[in-house]
């Protein structure tokens, strides 16, 4: 139950919305539930509302703790 | 993409070498569907099972429920606004879909606030949106009643049927008939309540638990962290989905949800009753409530017959063991939630199980 | 005309009907087919075999990006016609017009419909007005039905389709139902996407050339590619086996849907031709399509198989099999 979308954020507008990019399409959506969020950042598109900003470096390093720690070791 | 393909070949091949019998759940609509889009399930080992738990909020939503809606539509004034996966479902006599076609005023929305624009521009309608979903849609819809609250809407309710995971999950890991190694969590309610309330159950009932994403990679690494820890007879909380997923969750979603809603008892198709697993609105947002302002009859779960979704959706039997399923249940024409639902369980396995995996 | 919206009287055959066919259907589609404006249309016909096909179009909105209902009509038939082999050669044009259409967005329309016409080398021919009260059509209703000629050696029938057959698409998918989708009430979401309504003649002529080693072809218009697969799969008595990473989605159209929670593979396409072709032409085909502009993102998705019969199967990025089945009910946007 949780379909969301990473999108773009390339404006912020008043009342705590935003335009969000995904892939060219775009919509307004609210930020209430991420007010740091800046435009450049990338959040997760759930319902018309944005509900975490995305960091994507982490992702590189699961993949590395897990190439790292053979299945095992302990 | 070739660094991809080698590091998914690197996962698969490790979850492939597992040799002991393992049942791990996952929790989320989304999940299902995505591991049975993915066809993971196809190339994992014997004995190694994906069961899928009672993750979506569309299946969950008891019998009864679904009839009150439809009773609720019925009334002239009602403009009912709800998310798409609600119309096909299946009460004890009819549907909104079935409802829109007789002359009932329901639309379809992508947010609660495509609502709260239709009661603005509607003031003669009493503009009532299903609120149906987990922690993760149930702030959005918070906001939108806060929204309404500002502007002093006269003409707008929420019906809300939102339900809380932690609660089921509990009732799932204490019943002894369903026998689960490990929890693959659901990333984006965890993106809302972090990572404590896994924390707690992992420890509690001693097994692992991962939040984990939605591409296939997510999925593969999800189950990796699992297995690692099955076989370190470790028991803890872990989180696949970092990119999303904060330990501390998202706070500010948390709040809105204090704010605007209490929990409730709730109804869950399957589990029955789960005392404080659902969440309804604060006193002080009565006027927005629809079961406040609406005649809204409390109506008993009359079981269909035959019909075993509460055994699907608790990982007790798969799709496959109903006596209905691929025969009298089919997408085109369900008997129960967990077939027309788009992530429901049998959906996902009547769509995306080849042949041989459907007999 | 007096008048800048389209009235009741308009469609009682007097004066205005006859008014409304001059300024709006005779001056946009000027032939020598349509000036005697008999009853119908006569022309010399040559041996061998015709086709005919028929579609009726009620698209809300009138006017999308990409298009208008008047483009689609001609390039929907056309495209059917071509589908069956023939090369498309007169066509049919009948209009139910909701009372108070603006007569400018009429005229639009119709010279839309010629221009697209002209670049399919067909002509319109014949046609019919009528005019309904406010609220019996979404604006306007057109239905256009087309003949053409079939040349010898052709048979494009699913009766042909073989095991080993190669699948081809002749660009991206969803494009169509992206752009309409956007327009409608309620999806406040705007999208770059544009339709991909075209006449695909070109591609007729095109591959005539090979004969008997192209086994069928079809649009897939309503119910997308997916649709289209289990439809040719049943009637040919054959299983379908095709590759996610192979079918050409545009990022634009692969976004929205994953916003929307919807598959680009149940969405509409009016440009696009799925193609069978026998398994030793398939690249020839296929670089011949390439050079087509409305073609250039061809890709050869799948083969044929003979079990499962009556199935379509994809393999997904793990080289796994799913099945993707006919769409149950309305394709609808969701959250889960």
């Amino acid at each position: 139950m949780c379909l969301g979308v990473p999108g773009k954020v390339v404006n912020l507008l008043e009342y705590n919305t935003a335009t969000v990019d995904v892939n060219g399409n775009q919509v307004d959506i609210s930020v209430r539930l991420t007010p740091e969020v800046k435009v450049g950042d990338y959040v997760l598109i759930h319902a018309g509302f944005a509900m975490e900003i995305i960091d994507e470096t982490v992702a590189e390093e699961t993949m590395y703790w897990l190439k790292e720690l053979q299945p095992d070791e302990l | 993409m070739s660094c991809d393909t080698t590091y998914i070949d690197y996962l698969l091949k490790e979850i492939q070498r597992e040799e002991r019998p393992v049942a791990f759940m996952e929790v989320c609509g989304t999940h299902t569907m995505a591991i049975a889009k993915s066809g993971i399930r196809n190339l994992l080992p014997p004995g190694f099972k994906l069961l899928s738990g009672p993750g979506c909020p569309v299946c969950v939503t008891a019998q009864g429920d679904i009839d009150a809606v439809i009773e609720l539509v019925r009334q002239p004034q009602i403009t009912l606004v709800t998310f798409g996966d609600m119309m096909r479902v299946p009460g004890t006599h009819s549907s909104l879909q079935e409802e829109r076609s007789r002359g009932a005023d329901i639309r379809i929305a992508y947010s609660p606030l495509d609502a709260l624009e239709i009661a603005r521009k509607n003031p003669d309608r009493e503009v009532v949106f299903l609120g149906i979903g987990f922690e993760t849609t149930a702030p959005a819809v918070g906001i939108t009643v806060e929204q309404a609250a500002a502007e002093h809407l006269s003409n707008f309710a929420v019906f809300s049927l939102h339900k809380l995971v932690p609660p089921a999950l509990e009732v799932i890991f204490s019943d002894p008939d369903i026998k689960v190694d490990g929890l693959i969590c659901p990333g984006h309610v965890s993106a809302v309540i972090g990572i404590e309330p896994y924390s707690i159950l992992a420890e509690k009932y001693h097994k692992p638990c991962v939040i984990t994403g939605f591409e296939t990679k997510d999925i593969l690494e999800g189950l990796v962290m699992l297995l690692r820890q099955l076989h370190r007879n470790r028991a803890v909380a872990e989180i696949q989905y970092r990119r999303v997923v904060k330990n501390a969750g998202n706070k500010v979603a948390r709040e809105t949800l204090k704010r605007v809603f209490k929990p409730t008892d709730a109804r869950w198709r399957g589990l029955g009753l789960i005392p404080a697993s659902g969440l309804e609105l604060q006193d002080e947002y009565q006027e927005f409530d629809a079961r406040c302002r609406f005649a809204i009859p409390y109506i008993e779960d009359i079981p269909i017959k035959g019909c075993a979704c509460g055994d699907v959706l608790t990982g007790k039997i798969t799709p496959h063991d109903c006596l209905l399923f691929g025969k009298a249940c089919t997408p085109l024409r369900p008997v129960g939630p967990c077939m027309v639902s788009h992530e429901g369980a049998c959906a996902a396995y009547y769509r995306y199980t080849p042949l041989k995996g459907r007999d | 005309m007096t008048t800048d919206r389209v009235l009741m009287a308009h469609g009682s055959g007097g004066l205005m009907s006859q008014q409304l066919i001059d300024e709006v259907f005779k001056k946009a589609w000027n032939n020598s087919y349509l000036d005697p404006m008999m009853d119908g249309a006569l022309f010399e016909v040559s041996p061998g075999r015709m086709a005919m096909s028929t579609d009726s179009f009620v698209i809300t909105p009138v006017f999308f990006p990409g298009g208008d209902i008047g483009k689609l009509a001609i390039c929907g038939t056309v495209n059917d016609l071509v589908a069956c082999g023939a090369t498309p050669l007169y066509m049919s044009t009948a209009f139910i017009i909701e009372e108070g259409l603006l007569l400018s967005d009429l005229k639009k329309i119709a010279e839309s419909m010629a221009a697209t016409a002209q670049k399919a080398g067909v002509k319109l021919v014949t046609g019919d007005t009528k005019v309904v009260e406010k609220g019996s059509a979404d604006g306007l209703f057109i239905n256009t039905t087309g003949i053409g000629v079939i040349p010898s050696g052709i048979d494009y029938r699913p009766a042909c389709i073989k095991p080993g057959d190669r699948i081809i698409v002749t660009g991206n998918m969803g494009d169509h139902g992206l752009a309409i989708l956007a327009k409608r009430e309620g999806l406040s979401f705007s999208t770059p996407a544009v339709s991909d309504c075209a006449p695909l003649y070109q591609i007729g002529r095109t591959l005539q050339k090979y004969g008997a080693d192209v086994r069928c072809m079809r649009d897939p218009t309503r119910g997308g590619l997916a649709t289209v697969l289990n439809e040719l799969a049943g009637q040919a008595g054959v299983g379908i086996l095709v590759k996610e990473r192979d079918i050409p989605v545009s990022p634009v159209v692969q976004g929205a849907c994953d916003m929307l929670g919807l598959d680009p593979l149940y969405m509409a396409n009016e440009g696009k031709m799925v193609i069978f072709t026998a398994p030793a032409q398939a690249q020839e085909v296929l670089k011949d399509l390439q050079a087509l502009p409305e073609a250039r993102d061809a890709a050869i998705i799948g083969e044929v198989i003979p079990e499962p019969r009556d199935m379509v199967l994809i393999e997904t990025e793990l080289g796994a099999q799913r099945i993707i089945g006919m769409l149950e009910g309305e394709h609808v946007p969701r959250i889960c």
